[in-house]
């Protein structure tokens, strides 16, 4: 409800919002690494602030909290071959605190066809903006940070998928 | 009037979003929301001084009002540096990924450039007339950017007050410069031409 009357209000204040975003300076909203370059799938680019509050080596965990689900599907660049048994490394802010609180952070493994789920608590805004971080950090292919930003703080579900570069 | 400066404030800190927050983040973003009340109360010490105050009174208070604001801004971006540097120093370099931090940016250097100016305009023997304009230009700016700013970020402030009090800093910003620039020296050169 209030959500509601605070976009209306942006399209009235905010021109200038639209300015940046044509300036190419706004954020996507969720990931797509889905860029076709003559039949190849073409990696995903690191986001800006992705490596925000990062720790190597999140360990493995069941869930961080219940309430929001971010799943997704990893590939590899190129032929586009779901990735199985990779670690995904997963950390966002809720109300157990900010993104470097401890229990706000794991790790999670792909499943054999290549996907990947995580159950955290409610998302909390960090810094001004609901957002949570997906970092892949392991041999085999290169590192890549990402920083999607939820539709909504409300919003239960997101869906992040992710094409890996070979390593250099 | 309290009443809308104060509000926003409260329910800020009251925020169930302050739960589990650090005490720097905690500090941060609260100073820059009483920041933001002061906007609203600010022009309003000097544009209705009469008769809110006396005019002596209204410049000082004036003056105490540009310095705690100065300082809360410096507390909001130092305390959320400490907290976060790399979320403050991506925002000073307008390579953060949150588009309302170009915002708090162009804000901040307006303050920065207003604060300059009123500490040296005598030693630089600014004429007045000059000084008015310039300082109700850069006084727009800041809070125009800082508003944008304040509604574009979803944190703990709650929607309702801030939009009020962002449309209140606003519009009172606005009208004391119509006032201190247009009104009043009209009001003065009338009452000369019948004296």
């Amino acid at each position: 409800m209030t959500g509601k009357i605070i976009v209306l209000d942006r399209r009235v204040f905010l021109g200038g919002s639209a300015a940046l975003a044509a300036a190419g300076l706004m954020p996507g909203v969720g990931v797509s690494g889905v860029a076709q370059a003559a039949g190849a799938l073409a990696a995903t680019a690191t986001m800006p602030g992705g490596a925000n509050n990062y720790f190597p080596n999140a360990p493995l965990v069941q869930n961080l909290g219940t309430g929001f689900t971010v799943s997704g599907v990893v590939r590899r660049a190129g032929d586009g071959q779901p990735l199985p048994n990779l670690r995904v490394q997963i950390w966002a802010a809720t109300e157990r605190g900010g993104e470097r609180v401890p229990s706000n952070r794991g790790s999670v493994m792909t499943g054999p066809d290549g996907r990947y789920s995580l159950d955290i608590s409610p998302i909390v805004p960090q810094f001004g903006q609901p957002h949570i971080h997906i970092a892949y950090d392991d041999p085999g292919f290169a590192t890549l940070f990402l920083r999607p930003v939820l539709g909504s703080r409300h919003d239960k579900t997101m869906s992040a998928d992710f094409v890996l570069a070979p390593a250099v | 009037m309290l009443v809308l400066a104060v509000v926003p404030v409260i329910f800020a800190a009251a925020s169930p979003l302050q739960r589990g927050r650090e005490f720097l983040w905690f500090v941060g973003g609260m100073a820059g929301v009483v920041a933001l009340s002061l906007l609203f109360v600010q022009p309003l010490l000097k544009a209705a001084a009469p008769p809110l105050l006396a005019p002596r009174d209204g410049v000082r208070w004036h003056r105490l009002g540009g310095m705690a604001i100065v300082g809360l801004v410096a507390l909001h971006v130092g305390a959320l540096y400490a907290y976060s540097p790399d979320d403050i120093t991506d925002a000073l370099l307008l390579t953060a990924p949150t588009p309302f931090s170009v915002y708090g940016v162009i804000s901040l250097w307006c303050l920065v450039l207003t604060a300059v100016l009123a500490a040296t305009r005598r030693a630089l023997n600014f004429d007045q007339q000059l000084w008015s304009i310039l300082h109700s230009v850069l006084a727009v700016a800041v809070v125009g950017a800082g508003a944008v700013h304040a509604i574009q970020i979803e944190g703990a402030m709650e929607d309702m007050s801030k939009i009020a009090i962002c449309i209140a800093a606003l519009t009172a910003t606005t009208g004391a410069v119509i006032e201190v620039n247009v009104l009043r020296p009209l009001r003065l050169r009338q009452r000369s031409r019948r004296a």
